[in-house]
């Protein structure tokens, strides 16, 4: 099963390097990881999506929570989160199918933020599901290129 | 104050007195501050030999090793050293010079990542890359090393910060951790760890090396006395009780005690303190005593159900739990009927004893046996890697409290010879006996320098099979005798070499010899040196062949069908 971690460190160098080698080392797989500073300027926030049943993910936190920079380990897989992926796309969109374009970047309320002579960049927020829906509407039209962020996730109401 | 001088009064005030290193080019300014300190410093003839001695140190007082190489190929020469303190659980200050803080990055002369390079095999590891981050780095770094769970930790200094001034009108306050508490303390376990002891028909005590890190002989030995309750021991936990003590039944796992490794599997409720449950110890995690409750006991939280099932995990220093626990077994009144038990295991000892044939050749536990009976229990004991480690752990009963040093985890040939050296620095007036093999003594033999300056009562036994040992059984018994690379055909004459070095020596080659010449080596002053030539293919056994379960156990002890049909 998919995990969610939401893991505050301290803002050190090589605390990214010290997060990424452990996985490595242990052989678990990150499937994404975004990194940044939080609300204090001295704590940043790794969010990692790791695949792995319960016994997986209690090592995984335990081994995290043992690294002198890591603050707090946090499993939110299960909690009421907002959750938000960032995704750029550049698409084929010649004239006669712009139009058509333009009406599902519409319908998802995506943005275009660059528009070439044959084709469109256009810029999506939202959960995983989302971006999937965005990126299998617009794979007729033929994509040449796609990059997207790790998610990023936060619990919902009061904490 | 210049960053050097900072640091040496900072190990001052730590309470070190003896460091262990070797100088180079990015070190020459501490060395300049060093060389006027009140700092014992003992130049090794390699970094690899000062990393050893100052774990051997480390190990044998309980206080945290120092040791300083100089940038790149004195730091790496570090990492096995430091590797192995890491899987040991073994405090450790590593102290490196790194280039200049311009050169970082650019491939300077004698540059390595050493802070990158030791990130898996350290607790942490700093480069300190700004003079007002000295001080709080290295508070941190020795509260890092010397608390919790024990281990390495390596700060890293450009030469430039040795040079730099510190600001020392600024306070530097202490860290402040901000992690928060973990559950399955102590305090909400305990109620049923007594429940489920009280109900045990057969109850095990496992004594891993978190017992001896956390100085808890005298409380598990007070528990042994009011309980009864049988101990066996991890290879880490070896002399946890002193192994004199009846309730003391030895050491489990691969190559366990017969009589302990039956105990383990036939226990009802294992109570492990300290102990990781390495592959060493359980063979194949699924297969380890599943009809057995366990209650594993450790201060690191992450060992906890890592590679076995627990019923009730508790995060607990080995000390604290002991105390805590016989003080709430007292206040109820709780004691144990299990003379059942007890019988069972006596019989497991009456019938299946250690033993060996001691003629015609020379056995290398022949010579242990010896030095045990004479030496006893009142010296340290210090070993490399391979065959001969698993006689001495066989063979000879260590008194407890820091009294058997050897590399557990990682296996470390060669760590032997450098470790009895810092080990006899950290216990003066205290005889160190090491038992070493022709293979592990030759990876550090450099260090045979070192040990004939400083004239340290150590006395060396080289248990010379003229063969890698353990890698000639595994050829032997899992490779149809395909000894490809593991013998030696050439061998120097160690007897000669030791007295090119003003070691003295001497030579064991008939069993009717080993009395006399032990007595001989133990009566003198100072170091020496006894080359053993033992039989070449004698076997470590019992053995349980890795992935194996506790009662399978290869050896003479195999023909005994009884052990092979418990389960």
């Amino acid at each position: 099963m998919r995990h969610t971690l939401a893991v505050l460190v301290e803002n050190h160098p090589g605390v990214l390097s010290r997060v990424a080698g452990l996985f490595a080392r242990r052989g678990y797989n990150i499937e994404s990881l975004v990194v940044g500073e939080t609300e204090d300027k001295t704590v940043s926030r790794i969010t990692l999506v790791v695949e792995g049943d319960e016994k997986v993910i209690e090592q995984v936190s335990k081994q995290l929570n043992k690294q002198v920079d890591v603050i707090k380990v946090n499993d939110i897989t299960n909690e009421e989160t907002v959750e938000r992926q960032l995704l750029l796309l550049k698409v084929a969109a010649d004239p006669p199918v712009r139009q058509e374009i333009m009406q599902i970047v519409e319908i998802f309320r995506c943005r275009i933020v660059d528009i070439g002579r044959r084709s469109l960049i256009i810029e999506a927020t939202g959960d995983e599901e989302k971006i999937q829906a965005i990126i299998k509407s617009l794979q007729p039209f033929g994509i040449q290129e796609l990059v997207r962020t790790g998610k990023v996730a936060m619990v919902r109401g009061q904490k | 104050m210049n960053g050097a001088q900072y640091i040496v009064k900072f190990l001052e005030n730590k309470g070190v007195d003896v460091v262990f290193g070797y100088p180079g080019g990015a070190v020459i300014p501490f060395y300049d501050v060093l060389g006027r300190s009140s700092l014992r410093h003992i130049l090794t003839r390699h970094e690899q030999g000062a990393v050893h001695a100052a774990d051997g140190y480390a190990r044998a007082t309980g206080k945290p090793g120092v040791c300083i190489a100089t940038s790149g190929p004195g730091a790496t020469n570090l990492v096995t050293g430091i590797a192995n303190a890491y899987l040991d659980s073994v405090p450790l200050l590593a102290i490196t010079g790194q280039v200049g803080l311009d050169s970082i990055g650019r491939d300077a002369f004698q540059e390595a990542d050493i802070m990158g390079i030791t990130m898996p095999v350290t607790k942490h590891s700093y480069l300190v890359k700004d003079m007002k981050h000295l001080p709080p780095v290295l508070e941190e770094a020795w509260n890092v090393a010397t608390t919790g769970r024990k281990g390495p930790v390596l700060i890293d200094i450009p030469k430039d910060i040795f040079m730099g001034s510190v600001d020392l009108t600024k306070a530097y306050p202490g860290i402040t951790t901000r992690k928060g508490n973990h559950k399955n303390g102590l305090e909400n376990q305990l109620p049923k760890i007594m429940a489920c002891l009280t109900e045990a028909k057969k109850p095990l005590i496992l004594a891993g090396g978190g017992v001896i890190a956390s100085q808890a002989w005298e409380q598990l030995l007070q528990l042994v006395r009011y309980t009864n309750l049988p101990v066996v021991t991890t290879f880490m936990g070896k002399g946890a009780l002193p192994e004199n003590h009846p309730a003391c039944l030895g050491i489990v796992g691969m190559h366990g005690l017969p009589a302990a490794n039956l105990a383990l599997s036939e226990c009802d409720v294992l109570l492990a303190i300290g102990t990781r449950f390495s592959d060493r110890v359980t063979g194949k995690p699924r297969n380890f005593i599943p009809h057995a409750q366990i209650i594993h006991v450790d201060i690191d939280p992450a060992e906890l159900c890592k590679n076995i099932r627990t019923d009730i995990p508790v995060v607990c220093d080995g000390q604290k739990f002991l105390v805590h626990l016989l003080k709430a077994l007292k206040e109820a009144n709780i004691c144990f009927q299990i003379e059942d038990w007890w019988s069972e295991i006596k019989n497991w000892q009456k019938k299946y004893p250690m033993k060996y044939e001691k003629c015609p050749n020379l056995k290398p536990q022949h010579v242990v046996e010896e030095v045990a009976n004479q030496a006893g229990d009142k010296v340290i004991v210090v070993t490399d890697v391979g065959q001969h480690q698993w006689f001495t752990a066989q063979y000879y009963p260590v008194g407890g409290k820091r009294s058997f040093i050897s590399s557990g985890g990682l296996g470390t040939m060669g760590f032997g010879l450098p470790a009895a050296i810092g080990a006899s620095l950290g216990r003066p007036g205290e005889m160190v006996v090491l038992f070493t093999g022709d293979g592990s003594f030759q990876m550090n033999i450099q260090e045979l320098a070192t040990l004939a300056q400083l004239q340290l009562p150590v006395k060396i036994f080289i248990l010379n099979n003229a063969c890698l040992g353990m890698v000639r059984q595994w050829q032997e018994l899992f490779f149809d005798r395909h000894y490809a690379h593991s013998l030696f055909n050439y061998n120097p004459d160690f007897v000669r070499l030791a007295e090119v070095y003003g070691i003295k020596a001497l030579k064991i080659t008939d069993p009717k010899e080993v009395t006399g010449v032990v007595a001989q080596a133990l009566r003198t002053s100072g170091p020496v040196i006894v080359e053993c030539m033992v039989e070449s293919g004698e076997n470590v056994f019992p053995m349980v062949p890795p992935g194996g379960r506790p009662n399978e156990m290869l050896g003479r002890w195999q023909d005994e069908a009884h052990i092979s049909r418990i389960s």
